[in-house]
């Protein structure tokens, strides 16, 4: 494209931006983590590994990322560190999440290329890996002795990290859902932790009025994340998951692979709208308008027997400041189920070694959902090549097992595990201030989870954002708000979905999801 | 003046004419930049007649009793003052003007009373806004008129709470929106032991669609209260207290003065701070935003957080098109008003 042709855009979406910034701005929740206070002494900079022999004296990179505390804290607290390591100086800026990916977008498209390196959402692969705004990283981490790449879960490196066959990213971050459960209450009156969402149900609704932390008021059955405009979509997919995807992550859960139908109008979708719904009877009465820093808050001051959450609960719920249940949680892979779609015509059949090869001994089939996909370094394809290098080996040694061992279990980084080696040894876990037992079943609940072959990669296409953030938020708080019945709500979402995917072309949006869902290592 | 016509120009008729542009447009991402394509009207299709069209206007429903007597006011009032402007030798294009008006604002009640007044009927975002603006001003300016008045009165500690009434107009509406999220919270915020005490400890007010518009509105009548007590306090004490004194003096009721003398003064700067409440209060986004996200469901949503959630993801000509509905509802409403009060200000005052 002709330089004039991009310059006039340039204006045209500056003004655009002016007559919107007129209309307002504010601040809605991040998808990860609440604040909380963390164990200090872990923060402090530990043996480091030397990105040895690199001199990168005058060198100045910007790094974008998202107003933190989390993500943002360790980022600015291991920047000096790195500058003495190398002579780097690395700025990092940040902006409210909800601007991050206008930001990132507009700095590129317009030219401006302020920001030579980003931590974002790997779901934006798709807007930004087409127009070439990403530099190629894979041959980088592959030959790279610091940032240990067979160490990082198969998972992030063979889907988050990659499209299209190539690496764009560094994970630093590892997300996926969980369910969390009152260890102790459950424990005492004999009940299995859900294996299905079934099970979670009858769970939820067994305690849902007791009185789970002592203070003679009733409490709730179940907190999960409702209100619009937050994290209520990615909960959703982790409900239907389990009854959409049986064979692999390849097969995806959010289209069919040969003509990119959604998978949102079919019985499985149905029954997890139910389960949705239900689930809210035995929820806090205002459960639709709290996001995931208040169910967080609801669970670990005991108010809650079943949450789901992305890792955070298990760091949350160590703080001895914050939490009144430490040592009472236990930790699981979200539930599954015993029935699985049949594609060919949208209705569920029983699960079975055919339909559900991945399902365990009890025969339930596990999808968890790797929700957001964990916060990962890119590096700005525009960039000078010295910058590029700096950036690069800033992003490489934040991922490196020496910092990020120790990371991931401090509950205000917001870096959930993501490594082989960060749940190979309870140490790292133990000196934060979790009990030997308690690190055991966390780590083991994402072991399970990120070694699972059928775990769901999160929307990775063009304009993912309308297709989540704007027509499954709006039409799941309708369902739940009662202005949408169960199959009007799917009727919509299908509708919107559908003429979204024409709109941008229907063939170009189904090659890139089958790119972001192919393997090629 | 020219360099002072450029910067009109560069800031306001440019914008203008660009977001007229991207509003019949699709914008995508290309190679090293982007492409903005003329798709036509489809996005203000959408927003009429398509896929859009239940959350901008809303879900219609036949009438009840109560909405098709709404509408039959509405329509005599309407077909009262075409009269009336006829009677009175209005010229054929006033006349002709005032015809679309009138229509326009038939069609628009129509439509009201169909998504509000119906069962099984949802207002979209487009009645959501204006039930925002009309209910919230009328109370507004009703306790700021009286608040206005008690303050004029040599009561005690009336300096003190003069500077009370004044704060909540301070305060940012983002912080304002916090704030309210947490009275709202009936679970855990600071009115819970008297929700508790009137045993409503299960009530919430943000997930019934009404309760949380009526939230929102208590804010944003917190919130702007003050500044037309602000302005009514000024012109109330800027009043002639001699005339006011004959009246007494003649026999005249406090509220003989009041209907008569106090309130047809105070028509000009009513005037005035009405309308320009109300171009603000069209613009309302900072409170159902924070306070409920636009939710239950699409319940709180106004049109510029419609707006504001489409740009959020790009969709940047529908978002320009929802803008352009909004200046279009915006220009109707505030002339129909202007030409309404105009008259009246005038052979009053």
């Amino acid at each position: 494209m002709a330089k004039g042709r991009s310059l006039k855009g340039g204006g045209l979406l500056a003004s655009v931006m002016l007559v919107a910034v007129a209309c307002t701005s504010a601040a809605s929740p991040s998808p990860s983590p609440a604040p909380s206070a963390a164990p200090s002494a872990a923060a402090s900079a530990s043996a480091a590994a030397s990105p040895s022999g690199q001199n990168f004296s005058g060198v100045s990179v910007t790094v974008l990322t998202f107003t933190g505390p989390q993500i943002a804290e360790p980022l600015q607290r291991r920047a000096p560190d790195f500058a003495k390591l190398t002579g780097a100086d690395i700025k990092v800026v940040t902006v409210p999440f909800n601007e991050l990916y206008q930001k990132i977008l507009t700095d590129i498209a317009t030219g401006t290329n302020a920001y030579q390196a980003f931590v974002f959402d790997p779901q934006w692969m798709g807007d930004f890996v087409t127009p070439g705004y990403l530099e190629d990283l894979t041959d980088r981490v592959k030959s790279d002795p610091v940032l240990k790449w067979d160490d990082i879960g198969a998972f992030f490196r063979d889907f988050s990290a990659t499209y299209q066959g190539k690496v764009y990213t560094i994970p630093l971050d590892g997300d996926f859902h969980m369910v969390y459960y009152r260890k102790d209450i459950l424990d005492k009156d004999g009940v299995k932790p859900p294996a299905t969402w079934d099970d979670y149900l009858a769970v939820a609704k067994q305690y849902s009025g007791k009185d789970l932390n002592g203070d003679g008021q009733p409490d709730y059955g179940s907190c999960i994340s409702k209100k619009r405009g937050a994290q209520a979509y990615w909960w959703i997919t982790s409900i239907a998951g389990p009854y959409i995807q049986a064979k692999g992550t390849n097969e995806g859960a959010f289209f069919t692979t040969d003509n990119m139908t959604p998978l949102v109008k079919n019985e499985a979708f149905a029954r997890a709208l139910d389960i949705y719904k239900e689930s809210t009877k035995y929820g806090p009465p205002n459960e639709s308008n709290l996001d995931v820093g208040d169910t967080r808050g609801l669970f670990t001051s005991g108010r809650c027997a079943l949450s789901m959450d992305w890792g955070d609960i298990g760091t949350l719920a160590i703080d001895p400041a914050t939490s009144k249940v430490q040592d009472k949680v236990g930790s699981i892979i979200t539930p599954g189920a015993k029935q699985i779609l049949d594609r060919s015509t949208m209705k569920l059949v029983p699960c079975d070694q055919t339909t559900c090869p991945n399902m365990g001994s009890d025969g339930v089939n596990h999808a968890p959902f790797a929700a957001y996909g964990g916060w990962s370094g890119a590096i700005n394809a525009k960039a000078d090549q010295k910058v590029k290098d700096a950036a690069y080996a800033f992003l490489a040694y934040m991922s490196a097992p020496e910092q990020s061992n120790v990371d991931v279990t401090i509950g205000k980084t917001g870096f959930n595990p993501y490594r082989t080696s960060q749940f190979s040894s309870t140490a790292e876990w133990v000196k934060a201030g979790m009990s030997e037992a308690a690190a055991k079943d966390y780590l083991g609940a994402i072991e399970t989870s990120l070694k699972s072959p059928n775990m769901i990669l999160d929307l990775r296409i063009p304009k993912t954002q309308e297709y989540q953030q704007v027509d499954l938020d709006k039409a799941l708080a309708q369902f739940l708000a009662g202005e949408l019945s169960r199959d009007e709500t799917m009727s919509q979402v299908f509708d919107a979905w559908q003429s979204l995917t024409d709109s941008l072309g229907r063939d170009k949006q189904l090659e890139a999801y089958k790119n972001s869902l192919g393997v090629q290592r | 003046m020219w360099p002072a016509l450029a910067v009109v120009l560069f800031l306001s008729i440019f914008p203008l004419v660009v977001s007229l542009y991207l509003s019949l447009s699709r914008l995508s991402f290309a190679k090293s930049g982007f492409e903005i394509t003329f798709i036509g009207p489809t996005n203000y299709q959408t927003l009429l007649f398509g896929g859009e069209r239940t959350h901008f206007i809303g879900v219609l429903k036949t009438p009840s009793p109560i909405g098709w007597a709404i509408f039959a006011v509405v329509v005599v009032l309407v077909g009262w003052a075409f009269t009336r402007a006829v009677r009175g030798g209005v010229r054929p294009l006033g006349l002709l003007l005032r015809a679309i008006g009138g229509l326009l604002l038939v069609g628009l009640i129509w439509l009201f009373v169909q998504a509000v007044f119906a069962p099984g009927g949802r207002p979209g975002t487009v009645f959501v806004t204006l039930i925002y603006v009309f209910i919230g001003l009328t109370i507004q300016y009703v306790l700021g008129l009286g608040l206005a008045m008690l303050a004029t009165q040599r009561l005690p500690g009336r300096r003190f709470f003069r500077v009370v009434f004044l704060l909540p107009m301070m305060i940012t509406p983002v912080g304002v929106g916090y704030m309210f999220q947490m009275l709202t919270d009936t679970s855990k915020g600071p009115f819970l032991p008297v929700f508790a005490a009137l045993g409503m400890e299960g009530f919430t007010w943000v997930t019934d669609p009404w309760g949380a518009r009526i939230a929102v509105m208590i804010g944003d009548i917190w919130q702007w209260t003050p500044f037309m007590f602000i302005v009514l306090l000024a012109a109330l004490e800027g009043l002639d207290v001699e005339v006011t004194e004959a009246a007494l003096v003649d026999g005249a009721s406090r509220s003989q003065v009041f209907r008569y003398i106090t309130l047809p003064a105070l028509l000009p700067v009513s005037t005035t701070i009405v309308l320009i409440r109300m171009i603000e209060g069209f613009k309302i986004i900072d409170l159902p935003n924070i306070l409920t996200n636009g939710g239950p469901g699409t319940a709180t949503e106004s049109m510029t957080l419609q707006a504001f959630i489409d740009w959020r993801t790009f969709n940047l000509g529908r978002s320009a098109a929802t803008a352009y509905l909004l200046l279009i509802l915006v220009t109707i409403v505030a002339t129909a008003y202007v030409n309404l009060v105009r008259r009246r200000v005038t052979t009053t005052v």
